[in-house]
C-alpha cells in the first residue's frame, strides 16, 4: 500500500517537475523575444525615461482648459465649452461627411462581397475553379489594409473622399464577403433543393432559397462592419482621403492643442453613438429573423 | 375561374373577398407607397452623396484607368536597392506589435480585475472604467501614434506606445468579461478554507481565466502585426513608412514588393499564434 503511494507521489513529482521545466522554457522564450523585440523597437529605458515626461506634458497640453465658473459662457470667454468647441459647426459637417463616406463605403463594399460571395460559397454546385478564385480576391483585398489602398488610390482618383470611400469599400467587399460566403455554406439545403427540382434556375435558387434564408446575418454582418468603417473613416484623412482624419492630422500637426482633444472627443461620441444604434438595430433583426 | 366549392365566381365576389381580407391579395397599396418612398429617398440619398463626393463617371473612369496604369508598373514586383530596409521595417513592424501587445495584455489584468462585477463591487466605478474603456475604444490606432509622435519624436516607440494604448482599454473590457464568467465555486471554496481576496483571485479565479486571457492576447497579436504595419505611414517607425515613401515617389514595383511581404508576414504569423494557441489552450 504504502509503495502503490509512494509511486504515485513519485509520478506527481516527475509530472510536476515537467510542467515546471516547460512553463519555465515557455517563459525563457517569451522574455528573449520580448528582450529582441525591445531592442529592435528602439524601447529603451534611456528612451522611455526621456519621453515619459514629455508624453504627460503632451496629453497635459492637449486637455481643455475649462473652468466651472465659465463653463456654460459663450465662444469668447477662455474656459468654457462653447470656447472649446468654437468651431463646431465645420467638425459637425465633417463628421457627417465622414459617416457619409462610411455609409457609401459599407454599402458599395456589400454589394461587391453580395456578388462574390455566392461564387465563393462551396454548396452552390459552382465548379472548383469559381469558387477558389472567389475565395483568392476576397483573401486578397481583405489582407491589404485600407490606408495602403487609400494611398494608392490618391494618386489615381486624386486627393479627396472619393479615394477613402472606394479604398474601404475594397476592404471592405474581402472582410464582408468571407463572412457572407460563410454564412451562406451554414444554411439549410432544402429550400435550394425545392427551388431547383421545381425546375428553378440556379438565380433563381439564390434569389428564393439562399438570400432569404442568410439575409438576417448578412444584414447585422453589413452593420457591425458599418461601425469598423466609422472608425477607419475617421483617419482615413490622414493620407489625404478625405473625412474628419484631414483636419484632425492639420491640429495635430500644427499643434493646436485643445482642438485635438476637441476633435477626438467628437469621433469618441460619434461612435459610440452609431455603436448604440446599430446594436439595437441587429437585435431587432435577428428577433424579427427567429 | 373555379373556386374550391366547384362554381364559378359570381361577379363582385372577388370584390368582396379582397375588400374583406385585403392582405391576402398581395400587398395593400399603403405598403406598396412606403415600399416606393423607401426606394426614392434611398436613391436620393445615393445621388445625393455621390454628388457631393464627386463621383461622376468622367473622373471614376479616369481613376480605374490611372489604377490601371499603376497594376501595369507594378509588374513585375521588385525589392529595389533598398531591401534591407525594407526587411528592417519589417522586422520593425513585427517587433512593436509583439511589444505593444505584451504591454498591454499585462497592464490589462489588473484593470480587468478592477472592472470585473464580481470582483469590484462598486457599481458606480465599475460603470465609469467601463465607459472610459468603451471611450478608448472609439480611439484608431493611428491617431494614437499620431499623437505620440508629436510627444516622443518619430520612430518605432512611438508605434508600440499607439498598440498598447489602444489595446489596453479593449483587452481590461474581454479580460473583466472573461472573470465574471468564471465560475464562482473554486473562489468560494477558496474564501471557505480561509484564503485571503488576494489568494481568491490568484488560485480562484486566474488559473481559470488565463487560458483566455492568452487567447485574447495572442488574436490581438495578430491583428495588431497587421495595423503595425500601417503605423509608420504617420511616421511611427515599421514597414509602413517604408511604402508610404515608396508611393510618394511612385516606385510602384517596390511597392507591389512591399504589399506581398506584409501579406505573406501577416499570413505566417497567424499561423505561427495558432499553433502556440492549440499548444497552449488546446483544441476549441
Amino acid at each position: 500500500m504504502t509503495g502503490a503511494i509512494a509511486a504515485q507521489e513519485a509520478a506527481f513529482l516527475s509530472l510536476r517537475r515537467q510542467r515546471r521545466v516547460a512553463t519555465l522554457l515557455g517563459v525563457a522564450i517569451f522574455l528573449a523575444c520580448l528582450i529582441v523585440a525591445g531592442w529592435v523597437s528602439e524601447f529603451h529605458p534611456a528612451t522611455l525615461a526621456a519621453g515619459a515626461p514629455r508624453i504627460g506634458e503632451y496629453f497635459y497640453r492637449i486637455a481643455p482648459s475649462l473652468e466651472w465658473s465659465k463653463l456654460f459662457s459663450g465662444v469668447t470667454t477662455e474656459g468654457s465649452l462653447a470656447f472649446w468647441f468654437y468651431r463646431l459647426d465645420k467638425w459637425g459637417l465633417l463628421l457627417f461627411e465622414t459617416a457619409q463616406m462610411a455609409a457609401l463605403a459599407t454599402l458599395m463594399g456589400a454589394v461587391a462581397a453580395l456578388l462574390l460571395a455566392f461564387p465563393a460559397a462551396k454548396n452552390l454546385g459552382l465548379p472548383g475553379w469559381a469558387h477558389n478564385l472567389a475565395r483568392r480576391v476576397l483573401e486578397a483585398t481583405r489582407t491589404v489594409p485600407e490606408i495602403v489602398f487609400a494611398l494608392i488610390f490618391v494618386w489615381a482618383f486624386g486627393v479627396g473622399a472619393l479615394a477613402g470611400i472606394l479604398a474601404i469599400a475594397l476592404h471592405t467587399a474581402g472582410a464582408l464577403g468571407k463572412l457572407f460566403a460563410d454564412a451562406m455554406e451554414n444554411i439549410e439545403m432544402r429550400p435550394w433543393e425545392g427551388v431547383r427540382a421545381a425546375g428553378g434556375s440556379w438565380y433563381q435558387a439564390c434569389r428564393y432559397a439562399v438570400l432569404p434564408a442568410s439575409a438576417p446575418d448578412l444584414l447585422s454582418y453589413a452593420m457591425l462592419r458599418f461601425e469598423i468603417n466609422l472608425r477607419s473613416a475617421s483617419v482615413i484623412g490622414f493620407v489625404g482621403a478625405g473625412g474628419i482624419g484631414e483636419e484632425l492630422y492639420n491640429v495635430i500637426s500644427f499643434n493646436y492643442y485643445e482642438e485635438i482633444s476637441a476633435i477626438i472627443l467628437l469621433i469618441i461620441l460619434a461612435v459610440m453613438a452609431i455603436d448604440l444604434l446599430s446594436e439595437r438595430l441587429r437585435r431587432r433583426i435577428i428577433e424579427a429573423a427567429s | 375561374m373555379i373556386n374550391p366549392g366547384g362554381h364559378l365566381l359570381r361577379p363582385g365576389e372577388v370584390a368582396a373577398w379582397r375588400a374583406r381580407m385585403p392582405a391576402a391579395f398581395g400587398p395593400t397599396g399603403s405598403a406598396r407607397a412606403w415600399k416606393w418612398l423607401a426606394g426614392f429617398a434611398f436613391l436620393a440619398w445615393l445621388i445625393a452623396t455621390l454628388w457631393w463626393f464627386g463621383a461622376s463617371p468622367q473622373r471614376l473612369w479616369n481613376g480605374l484607368w490611372g489604377l490601371g496604369v499603376i497594376i501595369r508598373q507594378m509588374i513585375p514586383p521588385s525589392p529595389g536597392e533598398q531591401w534591407v530596409e525594407i526587411l528592417k521595417g519589417l522586422a520593425e513592424s513585427i517587433a512593436m506589435a509583439f511589444l505593444g501587445t505584451s504591454i498591454a495584455a499585462v497592464i490589462a489584468i489588473p484593470l480587468g480585475f478592477l472592472g470585473a462585477r464580481n470582483v469590484a463591487t462598486n457599481m458606480l466605478f465599475r460603470f465609469s472604467l467601463r465607459r472610459v474603456f468603451d471611450g478608448f475604444r472609439g480611439v484608431d490606432q493611428l491617431i494614437w501614434a499620431l499623437a505620440y509622435v508629436r510627444a516622443v519624436g518619430l520612430g518605432p516607440l512611438a508605434g508600440v506606445l499607439a498598440i498598447a494604448t489602444a489595446d489596453i482599454a479593449v483587452l481590461a473590457k474581454l479580460y473583466a468579461e472573461a472573470i465574471e464568467n468564471a465560475e464562482k465555486k473554486q473562489a468560494e471554496g477558496i474564501a471557505a478554507a480561509g484564503g485571503s481576496p488576494t489568494l481568491v483571485m490568484r488560485f480562484g479565479i486566474l488559473p481559470q481565466v488565463a487560458p483566455i486571457m492568452l487567447g485574447h492576447a495572442l488574436y490581438f497579436f495578430e491583428s495588431n502585426t497587421r495595423s503595425a504595419t500601417i503605423l509608420g505611414v504617420v511616421g511611427a517607425g515599421g514597414i509602413g513608412l517604408q511604402i508610404a515613401e515608396r508611393i510618394r515617389v511612385r516606385y510602384w514595383d517596390e511597392v507591389a514588393f512591399i504589399i506581398i511581404l506584409m501579406v505573406v508576414t501577416v499570413m505566417v504569423i497567424d499561423w505561427i499564434s495558432g499553433k502556440v494557441r492549440r499548444r497552449l489552450i488546446g483544441e476549441r
